[in-house]
């Protein structure tokens, strides 16, 4: 046994030279394919004179934005109209993310109820959000329901909620207080106002995304034994803590990953936003880029800014992931 | 020790005449039996002859779809408060242990009393501590299940179950899944259990077990109890062709 490690293996014959090989080849052939269409395009961009940089950024943008977290008027400079889209991006990826993991969370485990009504009623919603196209329900959704709810002075109210066609108003802490929204003439007192773009797209993402995430959820749950849950009912669980305690601990696992994907999709499919008049990050670059003719600029800003927030997010789920993992001999 | 002294009254579950069936399947045909407190009883027989389902429609694991099943003067119907209750009170060890993977030995015995009977985490553990103890493994307390022999679990499984102090102790051949010195372990603990007076209602295939401490002896076949009494009496003199052949197979 001992003699055949101190005989050398020829390198062309080791399987360890091999996995060396072929890694640098592979790095090889990408490097020089981004070397080529990189100089390709500058030397596009120089023959037909288009300026690159960033210069254009601290000139006057223009125009205006209807929605905004940030100080921003028609005299802000293109930086600040892109900050704009990127907070907005940001909020409703990040609140669509919590709301559609919720609501997800809910419609898997209506799916796996034994109540006939609940559990088809989850099923058929889910096949129909699978087989829409996202872009069609958007569109559905902003212009056929967004559009035709109640007028203002009408307004919907859903527990302490009121929904109307001008926006949906919640409850907020505003200076430290709860503040309750009503209505005031042709419009809302108090709370937090969503616009109906920012709640077509927010609810739209997470109607559509929560119906996968529930798809996800289930099979998560049906890869545990069901031995699991039997044994926590003959301690005396309820199902609801069993499900809470026993299951979804341990179906997490199978659950992460293509969470993360849902996650990860959800925020990429933000970009669906200008279909609902919504000023996400990409519907107010493709304004500057109509404006300056920067798309090279803009494009590989934001393909940056989408891949970084993509990557965060991939990150902290594998974290997640390794935190839940299950110890093994 | 006998039949005749599990009078109703004093019996801690009765079954009168239940049937289940799963689907079309007829799988149990009328079963009657009634366990004494203290009493310990094994059931045995061939496969597919009901044993699991038998059991597990005590805790209502399965549903019994006609007879009367009462534990501890606590009837089982659809009434949830009822299974909640009895389920309480029956304590239940699978085959297959089923032992939650994600949370240490400790956490499976003080999970239930800390979420069902409202224990606090001190108490819950002070007394999970005295079960592994009572189990033998009081040093496997911090480890995860995955980090111990089919033995230990099969003990760690019987003190979740105890932590709940239960009334009955149901087994479902706790010992199948497990090598032969494991298996000494694992009787170990519940001829233990048997001793301190534990109603136990156990099916396994252990002779020596069900001779040394089972009361009685019940012999599955088809959906039915087709014998029943005391260990001696049942393996030296069957009366029934069917215990007759199926005893023949398990002493060879
Ligand atoms: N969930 C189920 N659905 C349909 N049939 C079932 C189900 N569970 C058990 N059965 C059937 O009921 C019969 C009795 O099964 P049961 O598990 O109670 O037998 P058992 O005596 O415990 O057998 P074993 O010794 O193999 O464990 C078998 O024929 C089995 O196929
Ligand atoms: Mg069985």
């Amino acid at each position: 046994m001992s003699d055949t490690k101190k005989t050398r293996i020829p390198i062309w014959r080791d399987e360890r030279a091999y996995a060396v090989l072929a890694q640098v080849a592979f790095v090889v052939v990408v490097i020089a394919a981004g070397v080529f269409l990189f100089g390709n395009l500058l030397s596009a961009l120089r023959r037909q004179n288009i300026p690159i940089g960033f210069d254009f950024l601290p000139t006057r943008a223009g125009f205006d934005i209807s929605d905004s977290f940030l100080e921003y008027t028609a005299s802000s400079n293109y930086l600040q109209a892109f900050q704009v889209g990127l907070v907005n991006t940001l909020v409703v990826a990040s609140v669509g993310i919590v709301l559609a993991s919720v609501f997800g969370l809910i419609t898997g485990l209506a799916g796996l109820t034994h109540n006939f009504i609940i559990s088809r009623l989850a099923r058929v919603y889910t096949e129909i959000m699978r087989n829409v196209p996202l872009l069609v329900f958007l569109v559905f959704w902003y212009r056929g329901i967004v559009f035709n709810l109640p007028k203002i002075s009408e307004a919907l109210s859903i527990g302490p909620i009121l929904v109307s066609n001008r926006g949906v108003a919640i409850p907020w802490l505003l200076e430290g207080a709860l503040s309750l929204p009503v209505v005031r003439g042709r419009i809302f007192d108090g709370g937090f106002v969503l616009s109906p773009e920012l709640f077509a797209i927010l609810s739209g993402l997470v109607i559509y995304t929560a119906a996968f995430i529930g798809e996800v959820i289930r099979a998560g749950v049906q890869a545990i034994p069901r031995g699991q849950f039997e044994a926590a009912r003959a301690l005396g669980f309820t199902g609801m803590q069993s499900i809470r305690l026993i299951v979804l601990p341990q179906a997490l696992r199978v659950i992460i990953p293509p969470l993360t994907s849902q996650y990860l999709n959800l925020t990429k499919n933000s970009s669906l936003a200008a279909a609902v008049g919504y000023p996400d990050l990409w519907s107010i670059s493709t304004v500057i880029i109509n404006q300056t003719g920067r798309a090279v600029e803009m494009i590989a800003v934001v393909m940056g800014i989408y891949l970084t927030t993509s990557l965060l997010t991939s990150l902290f789920m594998n974290w997640y992931n390794n935190k839940v993992r299950l110890i093994e001999r | 020790m006998s039949q005749s002294n599990t009078n109703p009254e004093s019996a801690m579950i009765q079954c009168v005449d239940v049937h289940k069936w799963y689907g079309q399947f007829h799988a149990l045909r009328g079963v009657t039996l009634s366990v004494a407190r203290g009493e310990v009883v094994v059931v045995m027989g061939p496969s597919g002859s009901g044993k699991s389902s038998f059991i597990r429609t005590i805790n209502r694991l399965e549903e019994h779809q006609r007879g009367t099943i009462i534990v501890d003067g606590i009837e089982l119907t659809h009434d949830v408060r009822n299974i909640e209750r009895i389920r309480s009170e029956v304590g239940m060890v699978f085959q297959s242990f089923n032992l939650f993977p994600h949370l240490t030995v400790l956490e499976n015995i003080t999970l239930a009393p800390m979420r069902v009977r409202k224990m606090n985490r001190e108490r819950a553990g002070k007394i999970a501590r005295e079960l592994l103890e009572r189990v033998r493994i009081p040093e496997q307390a911090d480890k995860y299940p995955g980090q111990l022999s089919g033995g230990q679990q099969q003990r760690v499984a019987i003190a979740r179950a105890l932590a709940m102090e239960p009334k009955v102790m149901l087994f479902d051949e706790p010992t199948s899944a497990l090598d032969p010195e494991m298996i000494k372990e694992v009787l170990e603990v519940m001829v233990d259990l048997a001793k301190s007076g534990m109603t136990m209602i156990c099916v396994t295939h252990e002779m020596n077990f069900a001779r040394n401490v089972a009361h009685r002896v019940c012999f599955f076949d088809q959906g039915n109890i087709v014998e029943m009494g005391p260990p001696a009496k049942l393996f030296s003199t069957p009366e029934h062709e069917r215990t007759q052949l199926f005893l023949s197979q398990i002493l060879h």
